[in-house]
């Protein structure tokens, strides 16, 4: 009945969706308000449609019925209520009815929002958003439906969505349950950030698509999504960082990230959209490379698109999934519409879209943005080479292959590494016009003062060189930045007559934007040092020790104390030691490292017992694949240094996001008008 | 192919410690030798899973797999080439350098080089240096004779909202 009652739901959205694409179109076409305002009033309604489609849902998950097979795959009786509400995105299609209901939540946003000066964008802005949420209904509707329940033929147990001749419903006595993996706070988290991240990036691509067919290619419509991009890219990286965090905390092999593709195909689209944040800045400010902000942003949404499809596909996996994927296809056709169309509408916009490009010296800002945005699609690129290129062996050569982090990491650490000058760099340029001279004056005391710590680490703490350019390249931006905001401050201070402190804080909230970004900058330089450190001075050893035995890393040395097995909460049974770390002789602290195992997936989870600290993270885990008991139990040991660095930059990096998103940017208002100005005169003039 | 060189030779260093006090006189090759080159091979079975952390039982028996060619005497390469011949390339933490698996090393440095290439001729052809007499849309003046003064200029115009 309420599975029945939320399918119906999400084919009325998904017809509702297709009729809003419709109406906008036909409204735009015919130029009537009222044929538009009802495909904005069908865009608005989609919203509580599927609010009340994914409660129908959660109401399943959380009521056990498993005569449903999403809740049978995603749920049992024995996970506490908040799992079961959030196993809605532990399953392929809850997850999809979650990115609709994101999705529409975030186009009624934008369509509650006051168009007066847009009005022509609403229609195209609203055909978009509904154009996207339709396919991923369409995908719920006919193909991954959460709703199908379980039904008794003749044949064997099937799910369908409607009742099969001569077929008796069935309903298990218990679900599945959720994959343990995923039963952690951070993957509770991370796939809803992911979401959000991809969806918001759906917001400033429909506001293109919108300028190029209605011809208002200036930059009006970076202006309007400016925020919705910052909101993207945040929730894109809090996503990234969560995955890597729940990585490190549950899977057990003592990193963060392991160039899997699923990674990989989550990784592009931040690249992408770290492009087109900065190269939007040039079009704002030189009111030049329009062609490219545009192909820049099709390229995030289609990267957005094929991240989802990748991941949800199980294309990468191997071909033979990808074929059996109902949704597969689905989703390579639209991507190859969507690109398809998009190219065509910059290419009919061409003309328009070109402007003057004159830029007055190789080293002026935007030339070294445009730097940026080669660097940044490099990356791009490789990553979706290495991401797709088993698949291609797999076709052509009909032999698998793995691409592993040890190439990625060879042909990135590179490019990398020039991303990092480039932050040292950049941020002294001028906007306009740079010489090599007046670049040089500004960065000679950072720089100077960088080699000097250099240097320092040199002779305390490492001779790698590959440890040492890195560490420069960090001390020189984070150095930079804070140059820059003390000369910013000074210069507050001396012609405002204010306080250094509240020349600070004015100057930030003057341009959030650009101090904002420093702050990112420096917190991105926290976590290089953190990847730095785990990257090159991991150390770990492996060990079968009795109890009072100990084994020695990096300076600790970890004896095993206890061990104890007792039944946990959630259907798990807790396998738990106890170790006393030392350092040296002198005793620090206890830690539990453990296996959780689970009767009813069969599946085992490994805790580590974690020690963090600035220097670095002790890091115990209890062997699952060996017995244990207090006559032997193997433990292995990693000691990752300043790995702390890469958490705390991450935390700091969004406070550095919020500033840019959340402060009103009010040096703006005054540019605005004085565009508009200078817009109205040069039409004058044509 | 060393992987990790610094991280193999503090395993290797750690290992040899190890190997003197907790497991004397046991000519058993020590997990740490064993991970060593687990490390650098794939889970036949799961996805882009290392051996060296792969919990599944037919992992467990490839590592033991591992300890008895070393134990044997077989060396890194040796090891590693039989796990190729039995499961295939890609055990293998990257393609083989061989046939089509030249494109993933290939394709890489030249389209960095390209893209620097078209990066050049692009800075090339647009950057025109600043003449006075043609100074449209160029925000700052130019350079005059103290940059520190420029500087503060450029950031209180900013801040004024006048940029």
């Amino acid at each position: 009945m309420i599975a029945d009652f939320g399918y119906g739901i999400l084919v009325v959205t998904f017809l509702l969706s297709l009729y809003s694409v419709g109406a906008a179109v036909l409204g735009a076409l015919n130029k009537s308000t009222a044929i538009v305002e009802s495909a904005r009033r069908a865009m608005l309604l989609t919203w509580p449609l599927l609010t009340l489609s994914s409660l129908a849902l959660i109401y399943l998950l959380v009521n056990n019925h498993y005569e449903v097979e999403f809740v049978y795959q995603v749920t049992s009786r024995s996970m506490p209520t908040y799992l079961k509400i959030t196993a809605l995105w532990g399953g392929q299609s809850g997850s999809l009815v979650f990115w609709s209901w994101l999705m529409s939540a975030f186009a009624s946003l934008v369509t509650l929002r006051k168009w007066d000066r847009d009005r022509e964008f609403l229609p195209w802005v609203i055909a978009v958003a509904s154009l996207t949420m339709a396919f991923f209904l369409a995908m719920n509707v006919l193909f991954e439906n959460p709703f199908a329940r379980f039904w008794q033929t003749a044949a064997g147990v099937e799910a369908y969505t409607f009742k099969p001749a001569n077929a008796l419903p069935f309903a298990p006595q218990d679900g599945r349950g959720l994959n343990p993996l995923l039963r952690h706070i951070g993957m509770v988290i991370h796939p809803p950030m992911l979401y959000l991240g991809f969806v918001s990036f759906v917001i400033p691509y429909a506001f293109a698509i919108a300028a190029l067919i209605t011809g208002r290619t200036d930059d009006r419509w970076i202006r309007l999504t400016r925020r919705w991009t910052l909101w993207a890219w945040l929730f894109l990286a809090l996503g990234l960082v969560l995955g890597g965090r729940w990585a490190y905390d549950v899977l057990g092999w003592g990193g963060y990230w392991g160039w899997d593709p699923v990674e990989v195909a989550a990784f592009i689209p931040w690249l992408i959209g770290t492009a087109f944040l900065h190269s939007v800045m040039i079009q704002e400010k030189r009111g030049m490379f329009k062609q490219w902000n545009m192909f820049l942003i099709v390229l995030t949404y289609c990267a957005v698109i094929y991240g989802t499809f990748v991941t949800r596909s199980g294309l990468l996996s191997s071909v033979h999934a990808f074929a059996q994927s109902a949704i597969g296809p689905m989703f390579a056709v639209y991507l190859s519409l969507i690109s398809i169309g998009s190219v065509a509408l910059i290419i009919w916009r061409w003309g328009d879209l070109s402007s003057d490009i004159e830029l007055k010296s190789v080293f002026s800002r935007e030339s070294l943005f445009l730097i940026n945005n080669f660097l940044f699609l490099t990356l791009a690129f490789i990553c979706y080479l290495g991401m797709n290129f088993p698949l291609v062996a797999e076709i052509i050569t009909n032999q698998r292959v793995t691409v592993g982090p040890i190439w990625y990491e060879r042909i990135t650490a590179p490019l990398f590494a020039a991303l990092m000058f480039l932050m040292g760099v950049a941020p002294l340029s001028a906007w306009g016009n740079s010489t090599l001279r007046t670049l040089g004056r500004a960065i000679w005391k950072p720089a100077v003062v960088s080699l000097g710590i250099t240097t320092v680490l040199f002779f305390t703490y490492t001779r790698n060189a590959i440890a040492l350019t890195g560490f420069f390249l960090v001390s020189f931006v984070i150095l930079v930045s804070l140059y820059e905001y003390w000369r910013g401050a000074r210069a507050r201070q001396t012609s405002q007559g204010e306080n250094f402190f509240v020349a600070f804080w004015k100057l930030t909230a003057r341009n959030p934007r650009r101090y904002g970004g420093y702050f990112v900058h420096i917190s991105m330089m926290l976590m290089a040092i953190g990847i730095l450190g785990i990257e090159l001075f991991q150390v770990e050893t492996q060990g079968t020790v009795q109890v009072d035995q100990s084994i020695n890393l990096g300076g600790y040395t970890v004896k095993y104390k206890d061990i104890a097995q007792f039944p946990g909460p959630d259907g798990r049974q807790v396998t738990r030691a106890v170790v006393s770390v030392y350092q040296g002789d002198q005793y620090i602290s206890e830690l539990h490292p453990r296996i959780d195992y689970y009767f009813e997936s069969q599946q085992s989870m490994t805790i580590p017992g974690q020690r963090p600290t600035l220097k670095d993270d002790l890091y115990i885990l209890l062997v699952a694949w060996e017995p244990v008991s207090t006559a032997g139990a193997t433990f292995k040991i990693f000691v990752n240094p300043l790995i702390n660095w890469l958490w705390i930059g991450s935390i700091l990096f969004s406070a550095g996001i919020l500033i840019a998103a959340l402060i009103p940017d009010r040096s703006r208002a005054a540019v605005r008008e004085k565009k508009s100005v200078q817009v109205a005169q040069t039409s004058a003039a044509d | 192919m060393k992987r990790y060189p610094l991280i193999s030779l503090l395993v290797l260093i750690l290992a040899l410690g190890i190997t003197g006090t907790v497991l004397a006189q046991d000519v058993r090759p020590t997990d740490d030798e064993v991970n060593a080159i687990a490390k650098q091979l794939y889970c036949p079975v799961c996805e882009n899973t290392p051996l060296d952390v792969c919990p599944t039982e037919a992992c467990r028996e490839w590592r033991e797999q591992i300890r008895a060619m070393l134990a044997e005497g077989k060396s890194e390469e040796e090891i590693k080439q039989f796990f190729v011949e039995y499961y295939g390339a890609r055990v293998l933490s990257e393609p083989p350098r061989q046939g089509f698996n030249w494109v993933i090393y290939i394709v890489p440095p030249l389209v960095i080089l390209a893209g620097a290439g078209i990066l050049f001729m692009g800075l090339r052809k647009w950057v025109t240096p600043d003449d006075p007499g043609h100074d449209r849309g160029a925000k700052e003046a130019p350079g005059t004779a103290d940059e520190e003064n420029e500087y503060l200029a450029r950031i209180e115009k900013e801040l004024l909202g006048k940029d």
